[in-house]
């Protein structure tokens, strides 16, 4: 389990508007890597380029290599649904699916998929998973009830879950704590501090305080200008990132001159 | 009743809180007193006067108006507008029911008394004068709106989820589109002659067939099967699609399995409307189902009579004597009617039990 990421040169394009420039990054195994930046400098989009989920945006597309344990996820013979299982991710928004229960929820990457499983099978997996998100004290009494009836840090704990519960190598997560309160925001930090023993961690956040919390290495992203694309300007250990930035940029905007 | 006294030199005099807030109000009851008085006068002049009920209405409709010019002097311009608009909107509404009421109560009036065990379980065949049933009718209906339904509802579903999920705004859906709301303004005459004319082609003139009523009821049904459904699919939000995608989860699962059950009910809904809108057709079935007194079970066959065609032929050709037959076609109306009514309440439960829970 858990691989670690290669990007090299990856430009990323919508049509013809170059999004993201010539980013090369490597992403440890194991390890919790945060993208910081500017709104608007493409870390999100760099995050989905990474699971190829941002090709279902249309005109959307992606120049330059990302090696996952040697395998380049942009080969032509590569199939985005495969890539998509092994990567999985975490939105911005709790997405539970509103016509299913908790316990399909977190089942959905299998039931969606119509792959046939004994119930012993699936009581377990759901457990399990319930387990690793840490939600399972809260729910295991009500696994019949709708996902959507639970409150906004519970449901994207249960969309964690649902992320893990298909076992992928990597997790993304895109901003997974920007619309929960404090306190649901510390459950998810400590979390991902347990998932990363058995998962790769990239996570996009536009707090720098919880970058520094829950990260091992850091990335900094910004655009020149607006119209410009966003680059990569700095990635190092969250420490050093944070006490001894390289860039003059990076210092600014961890020192909340900017963004 | 607050006063305040600001000590503010530039300020003359005390200010009367309370009526700055408030304002100068009419009583609270005077929509109710000025509707009221408007009815009471109209309904003397249509006792006394013998004024015919039209003008009545309106003489409720212009003594309603006093109240914006009342409120106009007491309240001021803006809540005299309100007043108006209310004014308007409200006898708009009222209006708008007169017709509903109308035909509701006609036809339930005059539908009601021929009810019964007989008049639902016998067919015309070999009736004449009093006695017979709509059961030819009834059962030509029901076979010919749900062989419609078959064909129109996979049509319309699989072209609305072309359009939303497939097509990315494309020139062809462009097309798809301009056509459906074409196909939309289509007479049904217009599509009766369609069937007729395209069976006319494997079964020669004077082709009579249940399934061709079927044919030109879907001509009817499908574009508005699309068009609902095509607002439903939207309204779907992304990030379902996007939390199926990062499953690992192919593009079709994700459209049969997120998108459609998460629609579901206003696609029912949508469809339950289709079936209303096309059920009370008459000309396309005239044309190509055609009319008999005998029960004919076979789509594919023969005449097939249908409730809007047996109401219209009972009603052109009565006989003599002809109150059974007028009696029998206000049946079939009345019948038509609860047909509907029972397809909107089926809708409703349906769109109740298959809403996405916690929602409802």
């Amino acid at each position: 389990m858990a691989k670690s990421i290669d990007v090299s040169d990856l430009n990323i394009y919508y049509g013809d508007f170059l999004a993201v420039e010539d980013v090369t990054i490597p992403i440890a195994a194991k390890s919790v890597t945060a993208f910081i930046g500017p709104s608007g400098c493409g870390k999100s989009t760099f995050l989905r380029s990474l699971n190829r989920m941002h090709e279902v945006i249309r005109g959307a597309r992606v120049e330059g290599k990302v090696l996952i344990d040697g395998q380049d996820l942009y080969g032509s013979d590569m199939d985005p649904v495969n890539v998509r299982r092994m990567i999985g991710m975490v939105f911005q928004r709790p997405n539970p699916f509103p016509t299913m229960s908790i316990y399909d929820n977190v089942l959905a990457g299998q039931k969606l998929n119509s792959k046939r499983m004994k119930k012993s099978e699936s009581d377990d997996i759901v457990e399990r998973s319930l387990r690793s998100a840490g939600l399972w004290a809260e729910v295991k009494d009500r696994l019949d009830r709708p996902g959507s009836g639970l409150s906004g840090g519970q449901q994207q704990r249960l969309c964690i879950a649902r992320a893990i519960s298909v076992e992928p190598e990597v997790l993304l997560m895109d901003e997974p704590c920007s619309a929960l309160d404090p306190i649901s925001t510390s459950v998810i930090e400590d979390l991902i501090h347990e998932l990363k023993t058995q998962y790769t961690i990239v996570i996009v956040t536009h707090n720098m305080q919880q970058a520094a919390r829950v990260s091992d290495e850091t990335a900094f992203f910004n655009l020149s200008g607006v119209g410009k694309p966003g680059r990569l300007i700095e990635v190092g250990r969250t420490q050093s990132i944070f006490s001894n930035p390289q860039d003059p940029a990076t210092e600014a905007y961890i020192q909340g001159r900017f963004g | 009743m607050t006063t305040l006294t600001t000590s503010n030199p530039g300020n003359p005099g005390p200010v009367d809180v309370h009526k700055e807030l408030h304002g100068d109000q009419l009583p609270r009851r005077a929509p109710l007193m000025v509707v009221g008085a408007g009815v009471v006068v109209a309904a003397l002049l249509y006792v006394l006067a013998d004024v015919n009920l039209l003008l009545a209405a309106l003489v409720v409709f212009a003594i309603s108006l006093v109240l914006p010019a009342w409120s106009a002097a007491v309240e001021g311009r803006r809540k005299a507008t309100d007043r108006l608009v209310t004014v308007l909107v409200t006898s708009s509404f009222v209006l708008a029911m007169f017709p509903l009421f109308s035909i509701l109560i006609t036809v339930v009036s005059k539908g009601s008394k021929v009810l019964g065990i007989e008049f639902f379980t016998f067919s015309m065949r070999n009736v004449v004068g009093e006695g017979g049933g709509i059961y030819h009718a009834l059962v030509g209906t029901l076979l010919i709106t749900g062989a419609a339904t078959v064909i129109s509802v996979p049509i319309g579903l699989f072209t609305a989820i072309y359009l939303v999920e497939y097509s990315e705004g494309n020139r062809l859906s462009r097309w798809i589109r301009f056509l459906v709301d074409v196909m939309t303004g289509i007479p049904s005459i217009v599509a009766g002659l369609f069937a007729y004319a395209l069976f006319v082609l494997f079964f020669g003139e004077g082709v009579r067939m249940g399934i061709g009523g079927s044919v030109a009821l879907s001509v009817l049904m499908i574009p508005v099967v699309v068009r609902s459904t095509e607002e439903m699919l939207k309204l779907v939000p992304n990030e379902l699609r996007e939390a199926s995608y990062a499953l690992g989860v192919p593009k079709w699962r994700t459209v049969a399995k997120v998108v459609l059950p998460t629609a579901l009910a206003g696609i029912v809904t949508g469809v339950t409307l289709a079936i209303a809108r096309v059920i009370g057709e008459t000309a396309p079935l005239l044309i190509i189902a055609g009319a008999t007194d005998s029960v004919n079970f076979n789509l594919f066959d023969g005449r097939m009579a249908s409730l809007p065609v047996f109401a219209y032929a009972s009603q052109r050709n009565p006989g003599i004597p002809p109150e059974f037959s007028i009696d029998r076609a206000w049946g079939a109306a009345f019948t038509l009617l609860l047909i509907v009514m029972l397809l909107n309440l089926i809708a409703r439960l349906v769109s109740y039990f298959f809403s996405p829970k916690g929602e409802r």
